[in-house]
């Protein structure tokens, strides 16, 4: 196989930004993705068969046959576990990677999610960390992303946001009733809402029409292509320049290295399972935190006996998601409207400043809901079947409203992803064993966002109301897995350095979520995207033609 | 095996769609034309008695009414296949409580006295019950193509448009059960 420049593999929020970046600089690029290419002719709106709701499998990969992981409770008990169970901790396997079926908020951390350890120090038991860049380093790449990948909202009702160049490239959608019902209770009491960034088009963008607001939306793909994912922004001009190749269903197995511990290539499975070698310059893996460090740990030579860039046991580790609370309103009038994506309004006035805790998160409304999504959510005091579920499942689906947001995690060392010593994946490779569990004082900060919920929805007007903050006794990843591979300047503590960079391998990026030192209290994508341009702006710029300068 | 997975997806919806279809023929009762996939007659009646306990009739049906049997059996040889031995087992363990407490096997119990054996069954045997509850919940308020929400009943009981006014291609439209 002809030798290209970079292979990046996995081509999710990162990788596609990267290959983008590269291919247009005139590098040749080998951009590889387990999964298949969906398009929105794939687009079956299935309740039961999503990448939300999975009763019925995933929708957007990876099927249940073939793709163990194991799941490690407290107890230290190991169970093996398929895609389309929630200790799996999944996100997608498919070009576009979770972008392709999310919601796509775009949220932009604040400055302080950056600096964590300065602002609060660090409690007992956690690893938190600042990151070694700055808000302000990353701003004009969260512009970036915003005008590439094409992002509406309106951050001019909050003052809580960090600076900004320029007004997001598209106006918020039209307010439905959820916004109208929450924005006077929210002004009421002091907050400051507004409409949330969202990777969707409000108004015709990039050639892709605006969202005809149905309620298909989080984990299905847009059947009108107006959501903004890698796969119809920047992988397809990743192609359209001649130098990148997408090479879809092809499971990368192995980083392979030379003599100097210099990457030299990697060998990959291929769609009809054949084992196959492609010779680089280097290697950028952006196969989101739970695969890449796998890959890495997978990755073992005589240099790197336990894996690549693992020389002080820090890949896999501070593994970290989002710690999900919030509170259900039942009101005495319909709140339903049929008009998505529904979700709509948030506040942001509490990710930071609370006396006692280490951060917030934002509260949102939540998105439109299926009928399969209410049946869990009624009030505490209804029975979970017979006549009376039926019957409040008919008093309650349209008339009411759930509040709730992603608690920043604050992350903890043991939260982890080893190799499993014995089970292995379809193609023989080890899978990913996750152990460990969220650090005690996220709940602390869980429960009093919850509460926090409870009262705007009480202020609303709802009738009645109940408020969830759970203390699962298992690590949180899924969707919005983060921190596997930091990024940090002591090479006994992180990964990689601040452009992503392997600390001693010098031609081996990890470029996705893996890098971030802590996860904010929002959904991650646009950071995600932020990272990939910066971190490709560096490699573009460092990039000498037959190596690194 | 290696099967593209939109290959499978469309097969398994041919399928799906040719049930559904078989089921409306042979209306609302438990009688079948060409049997269960996977379930015995007898496991058939002793779910559709958990299931109609689960989700009982009013002015809308019931799960096994809309077609809540057919959706779980149709899995169990499908998606659901690590869950059979879970199945057979407790509709086993479910008919021998009914006749230990009433004697006879919970098909044939009154609709009161089936409500008692469906608590006990999930006091005493929790794990299958979650299963058959969620399950049949699932069926009921998913989507009409796996079977369990026979002409979108339970939508239109929640008072969603059917077929709704945004969202569905022209195509699916087509290819959806009768509505």
């Amino acid at each position: 196989m002809k030798r290209v420049n970079a292979v990046v593999i996995g081509a999710g929020a990162a990788g596609g930004i990267v290959a983008k970046e590269l291919s247009v600089a005139g590098l040749s690029v080998v951009l590889l993705e387990r999964g298949p290419w969906y398009t929105s002719n794939d687009c079956r709106k299935d309740d039961l068969r999503n990448q939300r709701t999975t009763v019925l499998g995933n929708a957007f990969g990876p099927e249940d046959e073939g793709n163990p992981r194991v799941s490690v409770d407290p107890n230290g008990d190991a169970r093996v576990v398929l895609p389309s169970e929630g200790n799996y901790q999944n996100n997608a396997a498919c070009v576009g990677g979770g972008t392709l079926s999310y919601g796509a908020m775009a949220w932009r951390y604040l400055p302080q999610d950056f600096r964590m350890r300065s602002t609060y120090g660090v409690p007992r038991g956690s690893s938190l960390e600042d990151w070694p860049i700055s808000y302000d380093d990353l701003e004009p790449f969260y512009d970036k992303a915003e005008y590439e990948i094409g992002v509406s909202g309106d951050y001019s009702g909050t003052p809580f946001h960090g600076p900004r160049r320029r007004p997001l490239p598209m106006p918020p959608l039209p307010p439905n009733r959820e916004f109208q019902i929450l924005w006077p209770a929210a002004r009421r009491l002091g907050l400051h809402p507004f409409h949330i960034p969202m990777a969707r088009n409000s108004v015709p963008y990039n050639g892709r029409a605006a969202c005809m607001r149905c309620r298909w939306c989080v984990g299905f793909a847009c059947e009108v292509d107006a959501k903004n994912g890698s796969q119809n922004t920047v992988i397809p001009i990743a192609l359209a320049t001649g130098n990148c190749e997408l090479r879809t269903e092809c499971m990368a197995k192995e980083i392979l290295t030379d003599d100097r511990g210099h990457a030299r290539g990697v060998t990959y499975f291929d769609a009809r399972g054949r084992l196959q070698e492609q010779s680089c310059d280097f290697v950028v893996v952006s196969a989101c935190a739970i695969e890449s460090a796998r890959l890495l740990l997978n990755s073992k030579s005589r240099l790197f006996p336990n894996g690549l860039g693992n020389r002080y046991d820090q890949v896999g580790r501070n593994l970290q998601g989002h710690h999900y609370t919030g509170a259900v309103g039942f009101f005495g009038f319909d709140t339903y409207d049929d008009v998505g994506p529904g979700a709509s309004i948030a506040i942001t006035d509490y990710n930071h400043g609370t006396t006692g805790l280490c951060g917030g998160g934002l509260l949102a409304n939540e998105f439109i809901r299926l009928p399969i999504q209410m049946i869990d959510r009624l009030p505490p005091t209804v029975s979970r079947w017979g006549m009376g579920h039926k019957q409040a499942m008919r008093a309650y689906f349209k008339r009411n409203i759930m509040i709730f947001g992603p608690t920043q995690q604050i992350p903890a060392a043991d939260a982890r992803v080893t190799l499993d010593p014995s089970v292995k994946d379809k193609w023989g490779m080890p899978v990913a064993r996750i152990s460990g569990n969220v650090h005690p004082h996220t709940f602390e900060i869980g429960e009093k966002q919850a509460q926090r919920a409870e009262a705007w929805l009480k202020e609303a007007g709802a009738i009645s109301t109940f408020h969830f903050a759970g203390r699962p006794q298992i690590v949180s990843a899924g969707q919005h897995q983060a921190g596997t591979c930091r990024m940090g300047t002591d090479p006994k503590v992180s990964v990689v350095d601040r452009d992503c960079r392997i600390h001693d391998v010098d031609n081996v990026f990890v470029i996705d979520s893996s890098v971030h030192v802590t996860n904010g209290g929002f959904n991650p994508a646009l950071t995600i995207m932020a990272v990939a341009y910066m971190a490709s702006a560096a490699l573009v710029r460092n990039w000498k033609g037959t190596g690194f300068r | 095996m290696k099967v593209k997975k939109g290959m499978l997806a469309r097969r398994d919806f041919v399928v799906a769609t040719v049930a559904a279809g078989t089921a409306l023929l042979s209306g609302c009762g438990s009688s079948r034309r060409g049997g269960w996939e996977f379930l015995s007659e007898r496991d058939a009646r002793t779910l559709k008695a958990i299931c109609d306990q689960i989700i009982p009739a009013d002015d809308f049906p019931s799960a096994s009414q809309a077609g809540v049997v057919d959706f779980i059996d149709r899995q169990l040889v499908r998606h659901f296949r690590h869950h059979r031995s879970a199945y057979r087992d407790g509709l086993q363990r479910a008919d021998a409580l009914s006749r230990k407490l009433y004697g006879g096997e919970l098909a044939v119990l009154t609709p009161a006295r089936q409500l008692e054996v469906v608590q006990a069954i999930e006091q005493e045997n929790r794990t299958f019950f979650e299963l058959v509850r969620n399950h049949t919940l699932d069926g009921y308020y998913g989507p009409p193509r796996h079977g369990g929400n026979r002409d979108a009943v339970s939508w239109r009981m929640l008072g969603l448009a059917e077929p709704p006014v945004l969202g569905r291609s022209p195509s699916e439209q087509k290819k959806g059960p009768a509505s």
